[in-house]
């Protein structure tokens, strides 16, 4: 006998999604100077959402103009009364939490399970953090009076839009910066619900200004003389030729880049909560992490009752409609990447390495992927090399601790890691050499504001997060 | 007595622990400022410096990785040891380097003295960080969550050096100690013009503790043996400190290929106390998590 679950759809009817929306510059929703717009869409369903206005050159020329008019005032208040406007902020979001996870689940094809208990709550969390942090910026050990650094230039990425929006805005914000920031393309929405939350709080026109636009408006934003400060999450290929563009300038520089996170399993471990642990590192979000532990190390004794229990729970997850709650996995964002992480899953098969999915039917419209195993990997497989981001885990084995982390080392990413066993001194020794910005023991893709977060190597550097997250805005 | 006939040094480069001329076999005339210059405005003749190469260059990245494990591995405490050791023995080379120093900045005999206290109070300042740069700049996190995390800094990797055109042994040891003390290994490339005051500061590094290929220093034209080591994929890190403006932006751009940490070149009064920037630039922080196993809502009771 089997049982199905009844669907439990959330309904949409909380979040009313105008037909068209504006670039927010100054305080105001305008249309690009241009006149261009582009459409984002569901990926769950290709249904066109809203028509979006797609900034140009010249809007980000009157965005930043905006951002460093208002950043006088701004820099110059009180922290206690920046502090207050991201209280503000934080408490509105928290009141609007569910139509905003109704809404990032609808741009976005996550799961609503994933965006209102991980994502909203996070973003809340965030500027409560960073609230906190305004008026006590003498005691967070960068000197007795830290100075901001003026216009934030941020440029955020598809797979998280409004935790990555959080991160980027809430400490330049509490540090006294004022913020040109461009949303990824395929989900513009959150962002401009978030300019009307900025609306709603009250925050002075031209502190956060939000221009939807493609590659070549985070590139404007990038290169603007009159910014000051230059933040980006994204592809390690596009940070770099960040790095190149604000060389030889006084611009401060932070990168969020990929990952190809090693998660290790010793045979001491506990299979079950592994298992759990192992699927949330790949396919929380549908494995469109940077951080995702993409790469199972698994000690070789153990690699045949691990795979089991793995496939087995792989089995269970359901896939399909991002508004149902019961749904553990959503859409892909977009065709485009849809398109990326099946030709590397093929490449991977052609290569050799052994796939795996568990029976799944994929809905008819939108962009869907099923959860993917590759097994018989080796080091040199594209598969275990280059970050897929997509829902697809490439299992290699070791035999020692050494081997485990010659193996995980050997990337040119350095992000995440993931260590799992009973036995407390390797956790250490084994935490203490991976080359990992964050390093989860017997949990995985666990995050905190008051926790930096950040990589190694070619994941980029600086830190978002904690108290360490301050110095990216700030002139130390 | 009549004046006795010196023994001329022969300067060399210094990787991986030992002292070898350049793999070009080039050299190049070192003189003394011209300050102290003779009436046609030219220095004197001091030694010829090694002319170091891109070979060079890549040795001395091998010999600074080979060295990294056990450098970044050793205690804090350790690492405070040997670089104490280093203070110790510059201390008992002070006239060398204030000899050297004077004839480098054309500087008065007690204004290299000087200098050279400066330096040595320098080393033993950095000295005293080792263990406790982990306790200022990491720390525990209050996760909500039963999870508890733990932030510390670590060592980036091997960094490459250009160290200050000007100050030849004072800014030298301002830009290598940081680097060091917080368990990189460093590549240095000493003053183009001055250089002799580094390459003695090897000898003082090769008879003190520090295990070979922790520092390597170069001599020769900054531009030619930057270039390599800005490119290098093995190279972690790059202070640009004795960069002019068009040389540190075509580093910058060449470190852009494997995302080096960059310290670009800014205005430094090296005879100020530093900060704790030159060892942050070159730390990573990595964060570790762990449940808890918290009981939860419910807590103890007594």
């Amino acid at each position: 006998m089997t049982f199905e679950y009844a669907p439990a759809p959330e309904s949409r009817a909380i979040v009313d999604i105008a037909p068209s929306y504006g670039l927010f510059i100054d305080g105001e929703f305008v249309e690009a100077a241009d006149g261009k717009v582009f459409k984002t869409v569901s990926p769950a369903t290709e249904e066109v959402l809203s028509e979006v206005a797609q900034a140009g050159e010249a809007d980000v020329d009157r965005a930043v103009r905006a951002a460093r008019k208002a950043f006088e005032k701004w820099s110059a208040l009180p922290g206690a009364e920046r502090a207050k406007y991201l209280f503000r902020i934080a408490r509105i979001i928290q009141e609007r939490s569910r139509e905003l996870a109704v809404l990032e689940t609808l741009d976005n094809g996550k799961p609503i399970r994933e965006t209102r208990d991980a994502d909203l709550p996070l973003v809340a969390a965030h500027f409560f953090y960073y609230a906190g942090w305004a008026d006590k910026l003498d005691h967070a050990g960068f000197g007795p009076s830290p100075k901001p650094l003026g216009v934030a230039g941020q440029v955020i990425p598809w797979n998280f839009p409004l935790l990555m929006l959080a991160w980027k805005i809430a400490p330049a914000l509490a540090t006294g910066n004022t913020v040109v920031l461009k949303p990824a393309e395929t989900t513009p929405l959150s962002a401009l619900f978030f300019a009307d939350i900025c609306r709603q709080a009250g925050l002075p026109k031209g502190v956060v200004n939000i221009l939807p636009g493609y590659g070549d408006a985070g590139a404007a934003v990038v290169s603007h003389p009159d910014v000051n400060k230059v933040a980006f999450t994204g592809s390690t290929a596009v940070g770099k030729q960040i790095a190149r563009t604000v060389a030889g300038t006084r611009k401060k520089l932070t990168l969020e880049l990929g990952g190809k996170g090693a998660n290790i399993v010793f045979d001491d471990a506990p299979i079950d909560q592994a298992v759990e642990g192992i699927v949330n590192g790949i396919f929380f979000n549908q494995g469109q992490v940077c951080c995702a532990g993409s790469r199972l190390l698994v000690q070789e004794s153990i690699e045949e009752e691990l795979l089991q229990a793995l496939k087995r729970r792989l089995s269970t997850l359901r896939l399909g409609d991002p508004l149902d709650k019961n749904t553990d996995i959503g859409a892909i964002n977009s065709a485009e990447q849809l398109a990326r992480i099946t030709a590397l899953a093929d490449q991977g098969e052609a290569e050799g390495a052994e796939r795996w999915s568990p029976a799944c039917e994929l809905p008819s419209s939108g962009y869907w992927f099923a959860p993917t195993l590759f097994t018989n990997v080796t080091q040199a497989h594209t598969v275990a090399r280059d970050e897929i981001f997509g829902p697809v885990l490439s299992v290699l084995t070791f035999r020692t601790p050494d081997e485990a982390v010659a193996k995980a080392n050997n990337t040119p990413y350095g992000l995440s890691a993931g260590i799992w066993t009973e036995k407390g001194s390797r956790i250490l020794a084994v935490a203490g050499k991976l080359r990992a910005g964050v390093v989860w023991s017997n949990t995985f893709n666990k995050f905190d504001p008051t926790s930096p977060f950040g990589g190694y190597k070619e994941s980029g550097f600086g830190r978002e997060g904690g108290r360490h997250g301050l110095e990216a805005y700030l002139d130390v | 007595m009549s004046d006795r006939l010196s023994v001329f040094k022969t300067y060399k480069l210094y990787i991986g622990g030992k002292f070898p001329r350049s793999e070009s076999g080039r050299v190049y005339e070192v003189t003394t400022a011209a300050s102290a210059a003779d009436a046609a405005g030219k220095g004197n003749w001091l030694a010829n410096a090694p002319q170091a190469s891109r070979k060079d260059a890549r040795d001395a990245v091998v010999a600074a990785r080979k060295a990294f494990g056990a450098w970044s591995g050793a205690t804090a405490y350790n690492r405070g040891q040997v670089l104490y050791r280093v203070a110790e023995m510059l201390e008992g080379r002070r006239d060398q380097f204030a000899r050297e120093v004077a004839d480098a900045e054309g500087l008065s005999k007690s204004k290299a003295a000087a200098v050279v206290d400066a330096t040595i109070d320098r080393w033993v300042w950095y000295a005293g960080w080792t263990d406790k740069i982990a306790q200022v700049v990491g720390g525990g996190n209050p996760v909500a969550g039963p999870f508890f995390n733990l932030s510390s800094p670590e060592p980036t990797g091997v960094v490459a050096v250009v160290a200050p055109q000007e100050s030849s042994f004072l800014g030298l040891v301002s830009v290598v100690a940081p680097v060091i003390a917080t368990g990189n290994t460093a590549v240095v490339i000493a003053s183009e013009k001055s250089p002799l005051p580094a390459l003695s500061l090897a000898e003082v590094l090769a008879t003190s503790d520090v295990p070979g290929g922790v520092v390597n220093v170069l001599s020769g034209r900054t531009a030619e043996i930057a270039a390599p080591l800005a490119a290098h994929q093995d190279v972690n890190a790059i202070d640009l400190a004795g960069a002019d403006e068009a040389l540190a932006k075509e580093l910058e751009i060449a470190a852009a290929d494997n995302l080096k940490r960059v310290l670009r070149p800014q205005p430094v009064d090296y005879a100020e106390t530093p900060g704790t920037d030159r060892m942050t630039a070159f730390l990573e922080t990595k964060t570790v998590w762990h449940p808890t196993g918290s009981l939860g809502a419910s807590g103890s009771s007594y």
